[in-house]
Order: C-alpha cells, then sequence, then structure tokens
C-alpha cells in the first residue's frame, strides 16, 4: 500500500497545460526522487500535492494521501494535513522565513496550532526539533531573528518547521540548490538521519541527478509536464533507456572538448597582478562611540594570470570570492595591497584612467535575467560596453559590432530587436557573454555563469566558453562553488577559504588530490554521479 | 539603534529651525500692520509707532526672528493681537478640543483602514474586494466638509443621537465632550481610512506573493490566520509610512471641520488669526502643527524599529 499516490493527474493555469497524466507512488518510508528541468513540472506536483498550486490552476486526476482524497478534500481537512502529516521545504532559505518572527516563535507555530499546545510546551518542543537539526539553544536561542542566520542555519530551521511533528511525508523542493556543496552536503546527511529516525517518506525533487541518485531509492523523471521514466534510480540511470534519461546523465557530467590551451604561458606577461591585496569591512557597531573588529573579507591575497588562462577561484559561500572579483574588476578598492592589469596599476584610478582597463575586462553573472535592463532591446544591451571605446562606433558600425558578438555566442542578427523576456534562460546567459566578448576583451570574470541554468543548458554554455577561449584568446576567471564546472572549464584552480586562497595548482591534480583542509571538504562533498550510482549498485549487490 | 534615534531626532530638530524660518518670513511679506490693527482705525501714527516700538517691530528682521524663535523656545509666544492675552494661554484652551479629536480621528481611521484591508486583500480579485475597494475610492475623492455636512444630517438631525455642533467642555463631563467630538472626528477620519485602507490592502497583497507566506501556508494554517499573523506585520511599514504622511493633512482638515462643527479648536483659532491679521498667534499654531507633524513622523520612524527587527540592528 502506497502512503501517497497519484494517478494521471493533470494540471492547467488558464489554458495553458503545466502537468499532463502523472502517475507516481511512494511506499511508507520511501525515498523519491522527483527529478527535471525547469519549468518540467516538479514544483507544481509538490504544490498539487499541499493543494497550494496557484488559486488559477486547474487539477484534475486523483491524489491519494493515506485514504484521503487530496483533490476532493476540503480547505479545513488540507490544513490538517498540512504541517502535521505532510511537511515541506522549499528552495529558497533566505526568503523562506518571515523577517518579523524568531525562529522560535515560527517553529513553535505549528506545533501549537496543530497539537493545540500551550506555549511552553510547544516552545520546549521546538526547542528539542532545533537542537535536532544542529541548532542547539545555547548558541541558537528561540529568540533570534531569521536574518541573524546564514543561509544553511535558515534552511534547518525550516527543516525543523516541515519535521517538528514528525509527518508521514516530506516534501522538500531543491533545498540544497542554493546552499554551497559542503553545506549541501550537510543538509542531505541531516534530511536522510531525519527521514530514517522518524520513518517518513520524502519526496526529493531537484535538478541534480548526483544528489538524487545519493537521495532516492527510487526516481521519476520528468520532462515537459509527463513522466518520461520511473523506477529503480540506480537501474533507471545507469540503463537510461528513454533517449531524455541518457541525455540528462550525459549532461550533468559533460566535459567541453577543449582545444590544447593556445598560448604559451610561460613567457608571455602577465595579463593580472594582484599583489597582497586586503579588503576590510568595518566592523558591527556596538555603542554610538565604539565597533567590533573589521571584518577581513579578503585577506593578504596574490595571484597572477596569463593571456589566455582559465583559472577557477573556488571556496564556499561567503569565503570572499566575489570581493575578490570585484576588486579586480575596479568595483571595489582594496584595502591594502595592488592590482596590475596589463601592466597598469587600477587601483586608486579616476574612472575615465579606468576605461581602457573597463574596455579589456568584462563581466558575466551568475542570474542572466537580473543583469539585463527589461525595457531594453537586445541591441542596446549588447551594445553597452561600447561607450567605454576610445572613438564611439556610429549606429550602423554598432549593429554590426552587435551582429557579429551574437552570431559568435550563436544567436542570430534578428534577435537585435527582441526584449530579454522574449529568451529563455540559457539564451538570456548567452546574450551576457555576447555583452561581454563585444569590446573584445582580454579577460572575462564570471561570476558562477552556469548555476542558475539546467543542465542540458549549462553543457551547451560551457562549450560555448570553451570555444571563444579558443577562438578570441579570452582569459577567464571562473568564480564558482562547483568542481564539475572547475574540472570541466579551467586549467589552474584557486581555492580559497575565509578569505585566504589556501591552495593553488592545475584543476586536475587539485581536484584529485587536494592538500589543504578546505580543498578535501569541498572534493569530498561534491556530488559525482557516477560514484553515487556506483554505490547505490554496490549496495544492492 | 542608539544612533539610529539621535539621527532621526537631529533631522527632526533641522526640520523644524527651517520651517520656523519659512513661517516667519511668509508672514513678514503678507500685508497688514499689527500695531494699527490693535489700535484701530481711529489710532493716529504717533500712536501706532510708539506701539511698533514697544511691540519691537521697527527692529531689524534677524533681531526680530531671534526673538521670536527664542520665545518659542521657552513656550513664550508673545501676546495675541486681537485678544491682547499670551498665545500660550490660547492654545492651551484650544488644544483640549484639537488634541483630542486629532487623536480620536487618527484611531477610527486606523481601525477603519486596517479591517478593510484584510478584508479586501483576502478576497483579491473577488466582487467584495472589488467592492469594497470602490467605497474607498468615495471615500479618497470626496472632501471631509461634506462627510461632515452627511454625517450631521444623519445622526444630529436625522437620527438626533448627537449634537450638529458646538463643544460643552470637558467641565460637564466626558461622554457629552465626547459626543460632541465624535462626528468632526468621522469626517475626518473617513476620508483618511479610505486612503489608508487601500495603502493596506496593496501591501498586503505584495507581502501575500512572499515565499514565508507559503512556508507558513504549509504548517496548516488557514489563509486567515496566515494574512493576521505573518503577513499584517510585514505589510505595515509602508502603512505606518502613509499614516504619519497623512497626518499632516488631517490636522490641515481641522481647520475645515472644526469651523463646519463650530468646535473652539486650534483650527477654528488659527483661521479667526488669520482673517484678522493676528499674526503672531497663527505663526505660534503654525509652528505648533508643524511640531506635531514631525514628532508624529519620528514615532512612525522608531515603530519601524518595532515592527522590523531587522532595522533594530541596521547601521
Amino acid at each position: 500500500m502506497s502512503l501517497l499516490a497519484i494517478e494521471k493527474l493533470s494540471l492547467k493555469i488558464g489554458s495553458l497545460p503545466i502537468l499532463r497524466d502523472i502517475d507516481l507512488s511512494i511506499a511508507p518510508g520511501e525515498v523519491l526522487g522527483l527529478v527535471g528541468e525547469s519549468g518540467s513540472g516538479k514544483s507544481m506536483t509538490a504544490l498539487a500535492i499541499m493543494q497550494l498550486a496557484p488559486a488559477s490552476a486547474r487539477a484534475k486526476g486523483r491524489i491519494t494521501f493515506d485514504g484521503t482524497d487530496i483533490l476532493g478534500a476540503s480547505e479545513q481537512q488540507m490544513c490538517a494535513l498540512r504541517g502535521d502529516d505532510i511537511g515541506m521545504i522549499f528552495q529558497e532559505p533566505m526568503t523562506a522565513l518571515n523577517p518579523v518572527k524568531t525562529i522560535g516563535e515560527q517553529v513553535a507555530e505549528g506545533i501549537r496550532w496543530h497539537t493545540r499546545a500551550s506555549r511552553a510546551e510547544a516552545e520546549e518542543r521546538a526547542k528539542k526539533i532545533l537542537d535536532r537539526v544542529g541548532l542547539p539553544e545555547q548558541k541558537f536561542a528561540l529568540s533570534r531573528y531569521p536574518h541573524e542566520l546564514s543561509g544553511g542555519q535558515r534552511q534547518r530551521v525550516a527543516i525543523a518547521i516541515a519535521c517538528a511533528l514528525k509527518p508521514k511525508l516530506l516534501i522538500a523542493d531543491e533545498p540544497t540548490t542554493a546552499l554551497d556543496v559542503v553545506l549541501q552536503a550537510q543538509i542531505l546527511d541531516l534530511l536522510k538521519e531525519l527521514v530514517s529516525e522518524n520513518k517518513m517518506s520524502l519526496l526529493f525533487i531537484s535538478h541534480d541527478l548526483a544528489v538524487v541518485t545519493d537521495m532516492a531509492d527510487r526516481i521519476t523523471i520528468l520532462r515537459q509536464g509527463t513522466v518520461i521514466a520511473t523506477g529503480d534510480t540506480a537501474q533507471t540511470l545507469s540503463e537510461a533507456n528513454h533517449p531524455y534519461t541518457r541525455q540528462l546523465a550525459l549532461a550533468s557530467t559533460h566535459v567541453p572538448a577543449r582545444v590544447k590551451p593556445h598560448v604559451d604561458n610561460t613567457g608571455a606577461d602577465n595579463l593580472l597582478e594582484v599583489s597582497n591585496i586586503t579588503r576590510e569591512y568595518p566592523g558591527r557597531r556596538r555603542s554610538l562611540f565604539s565597533r567590533s573588529e573589521p571584518v577581513r573579507a579578503v585577506d593578504n591575497v596574490s595571484l597572477t594570470m596569463k593571456p589566455g588562462a582559465s583559472v577557477a577561484l573556488v571556496g564556499r559561500s561567503g569565503c570572499g570570492k566575489s570581493t575578490l572579483a570585484r576588486m579586480i574588476l575596479a568595483l571595489d578598492t582594496p584595502t591594502s595591497g595592488a592590482i596590475k592589469f596589463r601592466g597598469m596599476s587600477i587601483t586608486g584610478r579616476s574612472e575615465a584612467d579606468l576605461k581602457p582597463a573597463r574596455r579589456n575586462m568584462q563581466v558575466v553573472f551568475q542570474d542572466p535575467y537580473g543583469s539585463f535592463d527589461p525595457r531594453h532591446t537586445v541591441e542596446r544591451l549588447v551594445a553597452e560596453p561600447l561607450h567605454l571605446l576610445e572613438r564611439r562606433p556610429d549606429r550602423k558600425e554598432r549593429r554590426n559590432m552587435v551582429a557579429r558578438a551574437l552570431h559568435e555566442v550563436g544567436l542570430s542578427r534578428s534577435d537585435m530587436e527582441k526584449y530579454p523576456h522574449e529568451f529563455s534562460g540559457g539564451q538570456r546567459q548567452r546574450l551576457s557573454i555576447a555583452r561581454a566578448i563585444i569590446t573584445r576583451p582580454k579577460l572575462i570574470v564570471a561570476d558562477e555563469p552556469v548555476s542558475a541554468l539546467d543542465v542540458s543548458i549549462r553543457a551547451q554554455i560551457l562549450d560555448l566558453f570553451a570555444e571563444l577561449n579558443h577562438k578570441l584568446g579570452v582569459a577567464y576567471l571562473f568564480i564558482t562553488h562547483d568542481l564539475t564546472v572547475a574540472r570541466a572549464i579551467t586549467d589552474d584552480v584557486l581555492i580559497m577559504h575565509e578569505g585566504r586562497i589556501v591552495e593553488r595548482g592545475k584543476t586536475a591534480q587539485v581536484l584529485d588530490q587536494p592538500t589543504s583542509e578546505a580543498a578535501q571538504a569541498l572534493v569530498s562533498a561534491a556530488p559525482d554521479l557516477h560514484r553515487a550510482i556506483a554505490r547505490r549498485l554496490q549496495e544492492q549487490g | 539603534m542608539t544612533a539610529y534615534l539621535l539621527k532621526r531626532l537631529l533631522i527632526g530638530m533641522v526640520t523644524l529651525g527651517v520651517a520656523s524660518v519659512v513661517v516667519f518670513l511668509m508672514l513678514e511679506v503678507v500685508p497688514g500692520d499689527p500695531a494699527r490693527l490693535m489700535l484701530g482705525m481711529n489710532a493716529s501714527d504717533a500712536q501706532v509707532e510708539l506701539l511698533r516700538d514697544q511691540m519691537g517691530l521697527n527692529q531689524p528682521l534677524v533681531v526680530r526672528y531671534l526673538t521670536w524663535a527664542g520665545g518659542l523656545l521657552s513656550l513664550d509666544f508673545g501676546k495675541s493681537y486681537t485678544y491682547s492675552v499670551p498665545v500660550i494661554d490660547l492654545i492651551k484652551e484650544r488644544l483640549v478640543v484639537s488634541f483630542p479629536l486629532a487623536i480620536i480621528a487618527l484611531t477610527l481611521s486606523t481601525l477603519i483602514a486596517i479591517p478593510v484591508g484584510l478584508f479586501a486583500a483576502a478576497r483579491r480579485g473577488k466582487a467584495a474586494d472589488t467592492a469594497a475597494m470602490a467605497v474607498a475610492q468615495v471615500g479618497v475623492a470626496m472632501p471631509n466638509f461634506w462627510f461632515a455636512l452627511l454625517l450631521v444630517y444623519v445622526f444630529a438631525v436625522w437620527l438626533r443621537l448627537v449634537p450638529a455642533g458646538g463643544f460643552p467642555g470637558w467641565g460637564n463631563g466626558v461622554w457629552p465632550a465626547l459626543k460632541a467630538l465624535i462626528l468632526p472626528a468621522m469626517a475626518l477620519a473617513l476620508p483618511q481610512a479610505a486612503i489608508l485602507a487601500r495603502v493596506t490592502r496593496a501591501a498586503l497583497i505584495e507581502v501575500l506573493s512572499e515565499d514565508y507566506i507559503r512556508t507558513a501556508r504549509a504548517k496548516g494554517m488557514p489563509m486567515r490566520a496566515v494574512l493576521w499573523r505573518h503577513a499584517l506585520r510585514n505589510a505595515m511599514i509602508p502603512v505606518l509610512t502613509i499614516m504619519g504622511l497623512q497626518f499632516a493633512f488631517l490636522l490641515a482638515g481641522t481647520i475645515i471641520i472644526e469651523n463646519v462643527f463650530y468646535l473652539p479648536g486650534l483650527g477654528r483659532l488659527v483661521f479667526q488669526a488669520i482673517t484678522q491679521r493676528d499674526l503672531i498667534v497663527v505663526e505660534s499654531v503654525v509652528m505648533l502643527l508643524v511640531a506635531a507633524v514631525v514628532v508624529v513622523n519620528l514615532l512612525v520612524d522608531l515603530s519601524y524599529a518595532v515592527v522590523d527587527p531587522r532595522l533594530r540592528t541596521r547601521q
């Protein structure tokens, strides 16, 4: 008897079909992985189980949970199920908690609501569950507010809320996607423990095959609102009967074909020289006249890059890698130390003096949509950096330059008149790459450029980066917490930890035999599809 | 937090200083000689000149400003030109009417606006929401004196529940005095409530799309509880801001409303003082109203920190 059975579930929002004839079941105590790319309907399936889909959604079919017909249940019945028998964790820990309520209140609230326990009793239970998820009361008092906690800690609070009443079914919707790999491994371990302790069933939703393989007994793969494959995790993935399953598996381990580093680095002058830079932020104000010690976001970092080199800067979130990148881009000034780009010092210069440097270094951000003004045409957006050129190109030249940049990233000239919302996520990242290469820069700083993209799109964008590296001779500084990306696209790697660079060397070598503790933690926490499948198969004999 | 407080306080004081200069200069350019007004049409030029000297009107502008501003600080507002009594006494006498009136109006408008905002936001897009917002739209568009006349017609003339105007004073018991204030307070509160209800609804609707609302729903809390416990407090920041800004309009409204209801309040005092060129009274009352607005907005700034814990620790 399954705890949750979904039969022929279809869901439409307005006239737009989101889900089509979904079949899915979870046995008591079982972990089911629900996998698919963005827009495949994973989250909508979860929300349909909770009856929390948008008001305009219309569902057909049958969802049975523990004998209850969910689609036929009243709102009152659903309120009794939600939080008590079905708990749910969401993707974004930074916004999942109410900013004006203490973590104690937020955990105790559900307990009081469902059990009618007194305030004191509920707080006692909240204390216990927070302690269980790794937030002991001595360090994390119930009176703390969400903004006083880090992303990983907030996700622990969200897990405490969802698991406080030991639900029969826990739904986790991309619970670790917003976290760095080390935190991800910790949260996944915690979820596994809680599930087995409380004999819960888990519906684990993720776009990451390696993570799902690690977590789930069985797997269901969704594509465009329909189930493509379902079955035992290791078997489904290793046999990969459906072409889409095969494509997903290949894409998530994709390594772009790279032409040998084409620049002989030994002789050339350094493209970038960073010597002993430090960036301090003033400490928190303790009273009107005193502050605590300043925070060192970047601590005495030195590095050099040769023209055409591809370097990864890897570290956990909050390690200072983005601050370092901002200083290299002359968007922030180091407290001490010097940065030289193409032989010219860029620290403490005026904007006018920086112009030549700026046109030779460009940036690609993580979120391709957030970095575009939605009201500008592609022509205007991609042409943005052209004001850095010595001579302003006239209108016709400008159009030609934009067309060439678009062509180079695999888009067409006719895309010039369109607006950003008319493109998919992968195409938008191509647009931001086109914008970055239009001035023919010597260095591109890419801050997590593929982590917001689906695996198959990610593979294409990595290919594009590799191709441009070869064709244009542009050097890359890739900022990432994802070791597969570093391995796929870079020659050298710098491991950053608490503001310092703790290890550096050839990418393959460092990732295969990390020596520093920080690098070892990153490597061992990184999900790996092949290893995960092998382990599953081994366990099953 | 202390730094935040001090900064707000400083800004408030600077505002008061600037306002005092503006008020003083504005009334300097208004025609009419206070000395001649006080002595009447038949006074000789010599008499007027003598009084001007006594009143310090012949001193340079800067000296007169400093004397006046210094007086304000020690609550010595000078003497009324028409009543020949200290302005502070006039103000005290009128404040016992206007202060309760403003507080009752503010409370009423909040008590009406927030439930209506919650009601409409919970039924977003449904008929009840549309109806509530249509009524609010009428409330925004209608001037408060028209409301005042309607209220008088219904509650005083027709139902005979309350007096149509006048004020019996607090000496004759609290209840008759409150009865005299309730209609003017409603006339002031209704247009305010209409605006505030729309702001509350909009702020709530924005908050309802936040992730933490979904988290609260996933705990099993019904929509009503989520609205009250999670959405309302987060929506309070814009509501408080508008409340603070609206307070100035509420005070301006009292000038008209007190005249409609024959209430011996500050609004009526300032209105009469303007028609009689009693400039010193006008200056003093206007400064008092400015101070009231500054204090209310200071309270609003403080209440942000009460509502949102993130502001308590921010630098």
